[in-house]
């Protein structure tokens, strides 16, 4: 017979001739896992594990927040990720759940750079993030500067980072810095980058910075954070510290830790060069697809009746015959085709090779320098703002929040 | 000493890495590396977070007091795991299967679903902040009818280099954690028990060997005393001295409380800022300081300078706590004039704070936040004394003594890993588990098997190249002539600094074989290995030997040796055997049959003196 137990009862369970103490945690693949007074989770047979008594929940330890007056306000609006997290006791999974709130009691060094008042607007993993809710963030960042913000940081999961900054980047002009942070390693470790992130996070929206940016890691060590554009920025490592890089600049300059200093190349756009504006139109109705050797096209038939598509290509942005007679029917439906390169580095030039050429004439416009994902995000703003042809191919061709920089640098 | 009468109860955890072919949560190797081979490195900050159970840890709060950079050197078998820059692999199966077999030997209980823990660590040991560790199995019997709490596997930590620098090769090596109940009464019944578990761990067969591969932490408390955890003692041999110093340790603090309340001791509560004094004082530490604060201890005069064991004093104690402040240590007046600081200076501090004879006057020195801390930290050592002896994490220190390292952990310092699944040991796996073959067994059946001595067979049965043992007996090896090999000749060659992992097992058994099979002699066997560790083969060395020299031949060498010796054997006697022998065995090769030729020189030589 197996008794019901709640999370945190009291328990005995047998372990062979041991009788052994502890707190019931959770049921997992059958067994009662149970934290035993010296500390150590065991997973025991439920048959073993007799309840010995419901203890009264004691009240937690309430650390009040303390703000100085005198600093500059922040308004840190979170989405989740790992910057604030907690451990799921029932799958045994790390997952966001704390509110912004809790950030500053886990982060305690933010006090000393500002005053903050927080806002959650979703507890997600990034992988969960939409395009409404790039909207509603873009809305959410608006209000804040309007209410006086100094700079906005919002906390996200890494894995889609990059995705809201550009979202957010061609949605806001903003004249304050928009500074989106998260961090790698999980927030309940005691060598978490969340909390130099956030450190660092903090002095690049206290700074002279006047653009949307990513704070992250800038090396495995806890040195210094770099500050990369919203629009040349991508996670290039699945787990380590310093997985994002800026793709084809350098980044727009660096926090130093623990100092927080802040130092800002000459490309970073200044507070206060740029109004207060929103445009919050999308269509969310785009896809990106990467293109691979043998590719069936009857894949893009899927994207019919879509707005448009962003397409990775190979090298100069090429696709193989086939595919183009595909997109070339996508086009002539009305659907918007760009071509991005899975080199993520360098410019797309369809006038090199006759692929190339047939590309164009299928009505493929080319994504200069723009990342793929970069030019999705881009494509759902620009056809949320116009759906006449040519005013969509001058505008994905322009560079509008720094996406494709008319030069491309000699990196020497 | 009789232990018994003061109740000694002591309890010992025992550490031993596992010689595994992967590390326990990656895939490097387990290899140890030469600090300089190291070829990157990295530094990162720690902080401590707030347990499942909501609370921080005291013993890492204890490390908060100090924000600490740690650098951290990796290697060319080190990964993104060792850095804390990579989700663990899932637990090392090898590593298990080892853990498991000791648990059989001691007669454990396996737990269902093994859960990996994170035990908090701040001190720098680990990058992640925390150490991996699981309670693989519960219950084991000691032989003197003490118990076997649990085995854990756990990941080592990283190997300090210096104060705030780590080496991650030693990172994530798997180690099992042995902990007794408190059920051992003596020094030497804690000796024996630590030898007992090492035994058993060796028995695997898949243990390392080798200086810092085997870690004891001592729990220790007498009647009255308290609970010590002594962290770190390496030798077996000095387990015994260690539990007895600390034994000493805690009567002499009892003895000093007790002298304190009959002096009604107390400790003042608030610092006095004495930098003034000592702003022209001949102490280099006290002048070079931006703040010297003072705290009087009423009544402790002449017991801050009481020896508590060899080299330790109740000062030292107070000193150890503020050092976790960042300061460099303590001044105090029972070991004052001393250091640059003169009779007049303790007058005047003396009297600043209105300090009797009686009293004694602690100097804490450094930066104002670095000060006050150690000051807080002097004083809550002080107030401890008047209490008794305070529980506590030390590390021993050569010799046996030990130093305060730490509050003692509570169980708020461990949270799951969630980045590794928990394991089932289902019945049907426990049931596979094999035991290994004690090594004491192992004695008791070479004796048996092989006609060794029972102190060869001993010595033998732990043998590191104990394989080679069994592969030259199988191979049609004497035993004698293949433990006397094992035992005593790859021991001296490498005292010769002969590079002994350059012969291979199967060399050393093909130069064996030649000897048993009569193409070389027993005393060619430190040749030919030496041969063999400069590159030859076996067989190669062996055929240079060149033929055994025929019996006329033999003779002829002997003759002349003889003759042209004349003089040195009419002034050694039959003492010139030893010498003659050597010169004959060189001549006449080292195919030779050493005992044929020592016969024949033997009679030889009688002739001669006759
Ligand atoms: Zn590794």
């Amino acid at each position: 017979m197996t008794e019901a137990l709640a999370a945190g009862d009291r328990v005995a369970c047998t372990v062979g001739s041991t009788e052994l103490g502890g707190t019931y945690i959770t049921d997992r693949d059958g067994m009662r896992v149970v934290k035993l007074d010296s500390g150590y989770n065991i997973g025991v047979h439920p048959g073993r594990v007799r309840f010995a008594g419901r203890p009264r929940a004691a009240p937690g330890p309430g650390i009040e927040v303390e703000q100085d007056r005198s600093l500059p306000e922040l308004a840190i609006i979170s989405t989740g990720g790992t910057i604030a997290s907690r451990i799921d006791y029932r799958t045994g999974a790390v997952t966001s759940q704390f509110t912004a709130a809790d950030i500053l009691r886990a982060i305690p060094d933010l006090a000393r750079i500002a005053r903050y008042r927080t806002r959650v607007i979703a507890t997600i993993l990034s992988e969960n993030m939409t395009p409404s809710l790039w909207q509603e963030l873009a809305r959410a960042v608006q209000d804040e500067i309007r209410a006086g913000a100094s700079g906005v940081i919002v906390t996200h999961g890494t894995d889609t980072m990059s995705f809201t900054a550009a979202a957010l980047a061609f949605m806001i002009s903003t004249p304050v810095p928009v500074v989106l942070v998260g961090s790698q390693r999980s927030a309940d470790r005691p060598s978490s980058d969340n909390a130099m992130n956030g450190v660092c996070a903090a002095s690049a929206a206290v700074s002279d910075l006047g653009e949307v940016v990513v704070v992250m890691h800038d090396t495995p060590s806890d040195d210094r954070c770099a500050i990369h554009r919203a629009t040349r920025v991508r996670k290039l490592h699945t787990s380590r510290r310093d997985a994002f890089a800026s793709v084809g600049l350098p980044p727009l300059g660096t926090v130093a830790y623990p100092d927080g200093g802040v130092e800002l190349g000459p490309g970073a756009v200044r507070r206060g060069a740029r109004p207060l504006e929103l445009d919050d139109r999308l269509e969310p109705n785009c896809g990106l697809v990467q293109f691979y050797p043998g590719m069936d096209p009857g894949i893009l038939d899927a994207f019919s009746g879509y707005a448009g598509v962003v397409v990775a290509g190979t090298g100069l942005g090429h696709v193989s015959t086939p595919c183009i007679d595909r997109l070339g029917a996508l086009t002539g439906d009305g659907t918007t085709v760009v071509m991005t390169s899975q080199c993520l580095d360098g410019r797309i030039c369809d006038r090199v090779y006759d692929t190339g050429r047939d590309l164009l004439a299928a009505g493929v416009l080319e994504g200069g320098t723009m990342l793929p994902e970069v030019g999705l995000v881009k494509l759902m703003c620009v056809l949320g703002r116009t759906r006449d042809p040519a005013e969509v191919a001058r505008l994905m061709q322009t560079d509008l929040a720094g996406e494709m920089p008319g030069r491309t640098p000699h990196g020497l | 000493m009789d232990f018994e009468k003061v109740g000694l109860v002591a309890g010992i955890e025992i550490h031993q890495q596992l010689d595994t072919t992967t590390k326990l949560f990656c895939g490097c190797p387990t290899a140890v590396r030469p600090v300089e081979e190291h070829d990157g490195e990295f530094f990162r900050y720690l902080r401590a977070t707030a347990s499942e159970l909501g609370e921080i840890d005291r013993a890492a709060e204890e490390e908060m007091k100090q924000v600490r950079r740690f650098r951290y050197l990796a290697y060319d078998t080190t990964c993104l795991v060792e850095n804390d820059d990579e989700p663990p692999s899932p637990l090392n199966e090898e590593a298990l299967e080892v853990t498991l077999q000791a648990a059989k030997a001691f007669g454990m209980t396996p737990i269902e679903q093994v859960h990996v823990m994170r035990k908090l660590v701040i001190d720098g040991s680990n990058t992640s902040g925390f150490q991996r560790t699981a309670l693989v199995a519960v219950g084991g019997l000691l032989p003197n009818g003490g118990r076997i709490d649990s085995i854990c596997l756990e990941e080592e930590a990283a190997q300090r280099v210096e104060d705030a620098c780590f080496s991650l090769d030693r990172l994530g090596i798997p180690l099992v954690e042995i902990t007794t109940s408190p059920c051992l009464r003596t020094p030497d019944e804690v000796r024996e028990t630590a030898a007992h578990i090492g035994m058993v761990l060796r028995s695997t067969g898949r243990v390392k060997r080798g200086i810092g591969t085997i870690r004891q932490d001592l729990n220790v408390s007498i009647r009255e005393g308290a609970r010590v955890e002594i962290k770190g003692v390496q030798e077996l041999d000095l387990i015994a001295e260690v539990v007895r110093r600390e034994v000493a340790r805690q009567m002499e603090l009892l003895e000093i409380r007790a002298e304190l309340l009959a002096r009604e001791a107390r400790v003042e509560d608030e610092p006095v800022d004495v930098s003034g004094i000592f702003a022209k004082t001949a102490s280099s530490v006290l002048k070079r300081a931006p703040v010297v604060l003072a705290l009087c201890l009423r009544g402790f005069s002449g017991l801050v300078g009481r020896e508590l064991q060899p080299g330790r004093r109740l000062g030292s104690e107070l000193s150890d706590y503020a050092k976790k402040c960042g300061v460099g240590g303590i001044f105090h007046t029972d070991e004052l004039p001393a250091y640059g600081v003169t009779p007049a200076e303790v007058d005047v501090l003396r009297s600043a704070l209105g300090a009797a004879d009686r009293d004694c006057v602690v100097l804490v020195s450094g930066t104002r936040s670095k000060t006050e801390c150690a000051v807080r930290q002097v004083a809550r050592r002080a107030r401890c004394a008047l209490e008794g002896v305070p529980e506590e994490t030390r590390r021993m220190l050569e010799g046996g003594s030990s130093a305060y390292m730490r509050p003692l952990p509570g169980a708020a310092r461990m949270y799951p890993e969630t980045d590794v699944l928990p394991v089932s040991i289902t019945g049907e796996r426990w049931a596979a588990v094999g035991t290994p073959e004690l090594l004491t067994e192992r004695a008791r059946r070479f004796e048996r098997e092989y006609g060794l001595d029972a102190s060869v067979a001993r010595q033998l049965a732990d043998a590191e190249r104990l394989p080679l043992f069994l592969k030259a007996v199988g191979a049609g090896v004497g035993p004698s002539l293949a433990a006397r090999t094992v035992l005593a000749t790859l021991k001296e060659l490498s005292r010769d600094g002969v590079s002994l992992d350059r012969i291979s097992d199967d060399d050393v058994a093909g130069v064996l074989v030649a000897v048993e099979t009569g193409r070389a002699g027993k005393e060619a066997v430190p040749a030919l290995l030496r041969a063999v560790a400069e590159g030859s083969r076996a067989e190669e060395a062996v055929a240079a030997l060149g033929p055994a020299p025929g019996q006329e031949e033999l003779d002829a060498i002997v003759e002349r040796v003889i003759a042209e010796r004349a003089g040195f054997i009419a002034e050694r006697g039959m003492a010139a055997l030893g010498p003659l022998m050597g010169v004959v065995m060189a001549e006449a090769g080292g195919a030779a049959d050493g005992r044929a030729v020592s016969e024949l020189l033997r009679r030889a030589l009688k002739r001669a003196l006759e």
